[in-house]
């Protein structure tokens, strides 16, 4: 699996979406299962999908589908 | 005079701070709150009840508040109310007015425009005027509700003294500036606009969270000094490093909402005293206006597992299944609590807005407690009141008494995931079950309807559960 790939699974996993609604829109609250409890589950499984430990100022600015790709380069996953 | 009437004393000093820096003072807030109260349609006297969709901004709290020196009614739910759910409590209580987000007008095709400021706008409906309570100021949604639009009937004297007693064991004063954690129309969250208001503070608005960058931003450019969370915020704070922020105007933390484990409470605990903060945690009711008991942050580390002691004002006791007091330390028995900020009781309807005070300042709270030698008091259950029926709680006495409201003299138990209802009436039998069906949603198969001779009940006349089939 790419890390794309796993990345989409994490997000369609936690927040229950399908894979048409993964886009530059999906941002923080945006939809209802994304909110601070939908947030922190996805952290931690993004965490254990990279085997990672974020940052706590990652982990708050982390409000965007698109977002998301730019921080996990600083742990060296590429997209 | 009350809080809410007496503002302008604090004049010139800030009141609200918004995110963006923008302050409103008192003396601003005082007439703001009054400007959109004069626009009401009120008959000479009559009053009336409005629904407040409530953000954490300027609008909901100056509409709140001029709904508190109008004495017009208030209804608090969230701005995100379900449409639903919107519908069905407009249907129950019929409320002359709304000050809702603009975005939400639509949904409100019969009302009239009475005036709009900022993002928020007052809307007349047509309900009819009808008698209300004189002491009833608001009203508030209790968790836990199995179906039905109940709502706390909350006093004007439950709000003064409640507030005023959270701000005397906090210490609350006009230097400090909470920050919003928790929506206004969650108890807990009012109690902390409420009792910041009563003592001249700056409450610093947001409607972001703690796993929101924006949070912590706004937290350090308005400089608060305090903020709230239920259980699961300190989880995430834990998670996020909490101790590891630079946060040098944050001073004290308070938690309610729930039971924080001991851990939880003592790793809190620790971090605050190293960094000089206060950590509170503190235990109540939406029945009780918000809170009964708090745990001094001096005692937070030596007992962190206990709720603490009763607020200012307030007297707390156990009581076994019989009613009779429970004494001395380390006994079970239901937490009861009496003040003044024991609220008048529930409504479902209209109608039940013109009842008077059900609990006289004594709260049964269906908690089960203990208490050590010093009077300090620990949660260790709740009544077996409750059965859990795929996943949803649900509250036997409610049950219960929804059914008794329909004049049917009944009992109800059963074990989780099968709700019994034991009547008399056996001519009734097929009614109540398809009434507790609509109440509660649950599937009809979890649902059973057992005729018996004589509800059981004990000499105190409380019923007998034990003794039921």
């Amino acid at each position: 699996m790419t890390n794309k790939e796993k990345y989409d699974n994490v997000f369609m996993e936690c927040l229950g979406l399908g894979a048409a609604q993964l886009s530059e829109a999906l941002v923080y609250n945006s939809v209802k299962a994304w909110d601070s409890v939908g947030h922190m589950a996805m952290m931690a499984a993004l965490e254990r999908e990279f085997d990672i430990m974020l940052e706590t100022d990652d982990i708050i600015d982390f409000s965007s589908y698109p977002k998301g790709m730019q921080l996990l380069a600083k742990y060296e996953v590429q997209f | 005079m009350d809080f809410w009437c007496d503002m302008e004393r604090w004049g010139e000093a800030t009141a609200l701070a918004a995110e963006d820096g923008e302050g409103m003072t008192y003396a601003e807030l005082s007439q703001a709150a009054d400007e959109h109260v004069v626009h009401l349609a009120t008959p000479a006297g009559q009053r009336g009840l409005a629904f407040l969709l409530a953000k954490n901004c300027p609008e909901a709290i100056l509409g709140y508040l001029g709904f508190l020196r109008s004495r017009t009614v208030v209804a608090l739910q969230p701005a995100g109310l379900h449409g639903e759910w919107l519908t069905k409590l407009l249907d129950a209580y019929q409320p002359q007015y709304l000050w809702l987000p603009k975005e939400r007008a639509g949904e409100l095709p019969g009302a009239t425009e009475l005036v709009s400021r900022g993002n928020y706008v007052l809307l007349a409906t047509r309900a009819p005027f009808s008698p209300m309570h004189p002491e009833l100021a608001q009203l508030l949604s209790t968790s836990g509700s199995t179906g039905s639009p109940k709502l706390v009937r909350q006093s004007y004297g439950n709000i003064a003294a409640n507030a005023a007693s959270i701000a005397e064991y906090l210490d609350i004063r006009s230097a400090d500036r909470p920050i919003t954690t928790l929506p206004m129309s969650y108890v807990y969250g009012l109690s902390v606009i409420t009792s910041h208001l009563l003592r001249g503070a700056t409450i610093v608005l947001t409607n972001r969270g703690v796993t929101e960058k924006g949070f912590w931003e706004t937290l350090k450019a308005r400089e608060a000094t305090s903020f709230a969370g239920v259980p699961y915020t300190f989880e995430m704070l834990k998670r996020l490093r909490f101790g590891r922020m630079e946060l040098p105007s944050l001073n004290v933390l308070t938690q309610a909402g729930g039971k924080l484990s001991a851990e939880l409470v003592l790793e809190f605990a620790r971090l605050c005293r190293d960094q000089g903060r206060k950590f509170v945690v503190m235990y109540g009711a939406v029945e009780a206006t918000a809170r009964m008991s708090y745990l001094p942050h001096s005692d937070a580390l030596e007992k962190p597992a206990s709720i603490g002691i009763p607020i200012p004002g307030g007297d707390m006791w156990l009581e076994d299944e019989d009613g009779h007091l429970v004494e001395g330390a380390d006994r079970v028995g239901e937490l009861v609590y009496r003040g003044d900020n024991v609220t008048m009781g529930y409504a479902s309807c209209r109608e039940d807005l013109s009842l008077g005070d059900d609990w006289n300042g004594v709260l049964h709270t269906g908690d089960i407690a203990r208490r050590d030698d010093d009077r300090y008091y620990y949660l260790v259950g709740r009544k077996r009141r409750f059965i859990k029926v795929f996943g949803n709680s649900v509250n036997l006495d409610e049950v219960e008494q929804h059914i008794r409201n329909q004049g049917i003299d009944c009992a109800c138990g059963g074990r989780d995931d099968r709700l019994c209802v034991y009547v008399v009436d056996a001519s009734r039998a097929g009614t109540i079950a398809a009434f507790v069906q609509e109440l509660t949603g649950l599937h009809r198969s979890a649902c059973e309807v057992r005729v018996i001779s004589e509800v059981p009940r004990n000499e105190y006349g409380k019923i007998n559960y034990a003794a039921l089939p």
